[in-house]
């Protein structure tokens, strides 16, 4: 069976390389029937790489220890969610993960646009199709998820299976790769659109109009998956951090910031015709930091010491993103007519600038992550000597930064387009702007004295309160126009235009989660060997230990230690933090417990435990919930703003009436009154 | 073209700042990553620099104490003595034969002193092509339709 799988990638691979022969040939050619063809091929490909996919995940499922990627990944007590789980689990599934979704994309794309799109189409699936050939390339060559384990070339089977690492045995982490995928995946589509429209000079932004939902959704995923990372980093990992700065991670957040950098710029296409180069090399930066993103979880590049030179899939991604970047700057710079600007920026307070000063802040920071991540890499290439940066490093550069964003987010969706006036100004920022002083002020006479922390709160306050100053603004116009209730009245606000009103939820969230990281400098820590009957004290809280008990499952063997717990004095409960030693992967993981409540999580880990005595970490995270409100916020104003607006939305662009662009203009001495 | 040179300039500051800060807070927060061989070489320097070496825990060498955690890394037949004093219990995957990175200074005495030491399973994450997995039966090695060696 395992050939069967090994065949159908194999021709899938064929059939990819004659999408694209097809798709171009047709189109250049105009042979209709061409075209056709190459959409039909797109499917088939879907067709065979859903039957390795099914035949893999088969084969997983019914422990078939004779294929190597089953016998690593896999062990025979593992809970079958967890066997279906270990198709991304591993290099080889999960390169064939990332095949499955690209066609299945590639397919919706044949499906939804085949009628819409005549022109733009088959140079959409002929870059669809060599995006996917490459990931095929990988799937049929170097790294085939269908090899079988022999002994001097007969085909053996093993026992048992090594199983799947158990840190990774947790929901989240079930969900966290197929999320971040979904992500990565998702950019080909906006970026083949962005392409295509590119090599054909299509008149227009229709390319972005059909991809808006696309990149919304595929941002979605992306932001859910750095999420539920996060979230799983908090609640296994034992030591309740939730982000590291290290390199797997950064790659997951790097195509987000690039793709939040491009759903913002591309609003200033849409609605000024600016930006058009910077927006086709955003969408490009960010799919090739998807494929940046996974060649460095996939390849352990900076993860280890020299690990580079053993990585077999290293070369190939390099070389793919070479030639790929290298092709895109050739195409930007040989349209550079087409993508001419249609206005120009009039002042440093407008719209426009924010949008200017938002993408700067974006990518900066993407920069800065990216250089931080490779740094190990340059270093050792031009110096010799490996040298990483920590996450000092990051959080020194990082912090800064976020905080301009966030004082962004709440300035710059009130600027108005092309400019400001103090009045509106006034308007806007005056009650919020006093509001956030006093914030401040007060929580520095309450006795904080984290600098970041008190910068971090009183934007919170000060973004919140324009967001919430202009739902209220909105639903009571509303409310007093059709005499409905304040609560209708802003879901009816929010539905006439749920891009601009879902955009406020996703920035809302984003507040959320800043609440939630100004917590972080109150952490309290304390570690301690107990006894039965011993207690630890952490912040106010008191953790006497009742009992130290263990057992025994097929997959694991347990230990806990039963804490009755007291809050400055008073029971507030039993918890029970455990720690689990897996047999099949030989390997120990905690199960921590976790008191959650919206002003601190008391968090404890099983750290360790020899006869009678167990080493306990007991940790205080002031505000960390915030954090996964935030995110559950962001993820519900990214849905509202999907769903289509109630008022039609026509997306001609705001006319300069009445004055010519050069004299619309102005000195530069009149900006610096307004300002 | 004035308004643009505010734009300009606006931009150059950001830019700068962001730039300055970086490069400072580099000197503060480096770490050097030498392999066994590679720390032996550099003498003098290990014992002042952030430096981070990798090798893999030799088998029944993992001896805990109070307040530390005393193990030798291996790589190419040298062996370092390391110390663990940090305060974070070590991470689940410390364990005999996994692949560690303990980050921290060399004494004069050629002991590691390591403030934290990071641990991967050495099989799990990249096995290696061509070469069994440690879970698994010696001559066992996989082979494909398509496998090269």
């Amino acid at each position: 069976m395992e050939n069967v799988g090994a065949l159908a990638v194999l021709l899938a691979f064929c059939i990819a390389l004659y999408a694209i022969v097809a798709s171009v040939t047709g189109r250049l050619k105009k042979k209709p029937f061409l075209t056709l063809s190459g959409e039909r091929a797109v499917l088939a490909v879907w067709v065979l790489v859903s039957t390795a996919a099914g035949i893999l995940v088969y084969s997983l499922m019914t422990g078939d220890y004779r294929m190597a990627y089953v016998a690593q990944h896999t062990n025979r007590d593992m809970p079958l969610f967890y066997k279906f789980a270990a198709w991304w689990g591993g290099q080889e599934g999960s390169l064939l993960f990332w095949s499955w979704l690209l066609s299945t994309y590639g397919a919706i794309v044949v499906f939804t646009t085949r009628r819409t799109h005549r022109n733009l189409l088959p140079w959409v699936i002929a870059i669809l199709s060599t995006i996917q050939l490459f990931f095929l390339t990988l799937n049929t060559f170097v790294a085939s998820p269908f090899q079988v384990l022999a002994v001097d070339k007969v085909v053996t089977s093993v026992a048992d299976g090594m199983g799947l690492n158990p840190l990774l045995q947790y929901w989240a982490m079930v969900i966290h790769p197929p999320f971040l995928y979904l992500g990565y995946v998702g950019f080909a589509v906006p970026f083949a659109f962005a392409m295509a429209s590119l090599i054909t000079k299509a008149p227009g932004e229709s390319w972005i109009h059909t991809t808006r939902r696309w990149t919304l959704v595929t941002w979605l995923f992306q932001s859910t998956g750095v999420m539920l990372g996060s979230a799983w980093a908090y609640h296994v990992l034992g030591w309740g951090g939730y982000w590291m700065w290290d390199p797997v991670e950064n790659a997951s957040v790097l195509p987000w910031l690039g793709g939040t950098a491009f759903l913002h710029s591309v609003m200033m296409q849409e609605k000024k015709g600016m930006m058009k180069v910077w927006n086709m090399v955003l969408i490009s930066a960010t799919f090739f930091l998807c494929i940046f993103g996974t060649f460095l979880t996939r390849s352990g590049i900076v993860s280890s010491v020299h690990a580079f030179a053993e990585s077999p899939i290293g070369k190939y991604f390099v070389s793919f993103l070479a030639l790929g970047i290298a092709a895109v700057i050739w195409l930007i710079l040989d349209r550079l007519d087409y993508l001419k600007s249609e206005a120009e920026l009039e002042s440093v307070v407008s719209r426009e600038s924010s949008f200017l000063f938002n993408n700067l802040i974006l990518l900066a920071s993407c920069f800065a992550v990216l250089w931080g991540t490779l740094f190990p890499v340059l270093t050792e290439k031009f110096s010799n000597e490996k040298i990483s940066l920590d996450a000092v490093w990051f959080n020194r550069l990082m912090v800064p930064i976020g905080l301009f964003l966030l004082l962004l987010t709440g300035l710059g969706p009130l600027f108005a387009w092309r400019r400001t006036s103090i009045d509106s100004l006034r308007k806007n920022f005056q009650w919020p702007g006093i509001g956030t002083l006093v914030v401040a002020a007060a929580l520095f006479i309450g006795g904080m004295r984290y600098p970041y922390s008190i910068i971090s709160l009183s934007f919170c306050f000060f973004v919140a309160a324009t967001i919430v100053m202009e739902f209220f603004r909105g639903a009571s116009a509303i409310g007093e126009k059709s005499h409905i209730g304040f609560v209708p009245a802003v879901i009816e606000l929010t539905h006439r235009n749920t891009r601009r009103y879902g955009g406020y939820l996703v920035h809302m969230g984003i507040v959320l989660m800043f609440v939630g990281w100004s917590g972080h400098p109150f952490n309290v820590t304390s570690v301690g060997e107990v006894e039965k009957g011993g207690v630890l004290k952490v912040g106010a809280y008191d953790l006497k230990v009742v009992d130290l008990t263990q057992g025994d499952t097929p997959n694991y063997e347990w230990e806990t230690a039963v804490l009755d717990v007291s809050k400055n004095g008073s029971h507030i409960g039993t918890m029970e933090p455990t720690r689990r030693f897996y047999k099949a992967a030989q390997q120990a993981t905690a199960i921590v417990a976790l008191r959650s409540r919206l002003n601190e999580d008391l968090y404890i880990n099983y750290a360790a435990g020899t006869a009678g005595k167990a080493t306990l970490q007991a940790y205080v995270f002031p505000l960390v919930d915030w954090i996964w409100i935030g995110a559950v916020t962001l993820i519900f104003g990214t849905l509202v703003a999907l769903v289509p607006s109630k008022v039609a939305r026509s997306y001609r662009r705001t006319e300069v009436v009445g004055v010519t662009q050069k004299e619309a203009s102005i000195p530069a001495g009149e900006v610096k009154n307004e300002a | 073209m004035r308004k643009y040179g505010k734009f300009a300039v606006l931009m150059a500051i950001i830019i700068g700042s962001l730039l300055w800060i970086a490069t400072a807070s580099v000197s503060g927060s480096k770490t050097y990553y030498v392999t066994i061989p590679e720390l032996r070489k550099m003498g003098n320097e290990a014992s002042v620099k952030r430096v981070r070496v990798g090798g893999d825990v030799q088998s029944n060498s993992i001896v805990r104490g109070a307040g530390f955690v005393r193990f030798n890394l291996v790589q190419d037949k040298l062996t370092l003595p390391v110390v663990y004093e940090g305060r974070d219990a070590l991470p689940d995957t410390f364990k005999d034969g996994a692949q560690a990175l303990a980050g921290g200074r060399l004494d004069s005495a050629g002991v590691f002193h390591a403030q934290e030491v990071q641990a991967k399973c050495a099989s799990k994450y990249a096995p290696k092509p061509g070469v069994a997995p440690d879970g698994l039966q010696k001559q066992v090695k996989p082979a494909s339709t398509s496998y090269k060696s």
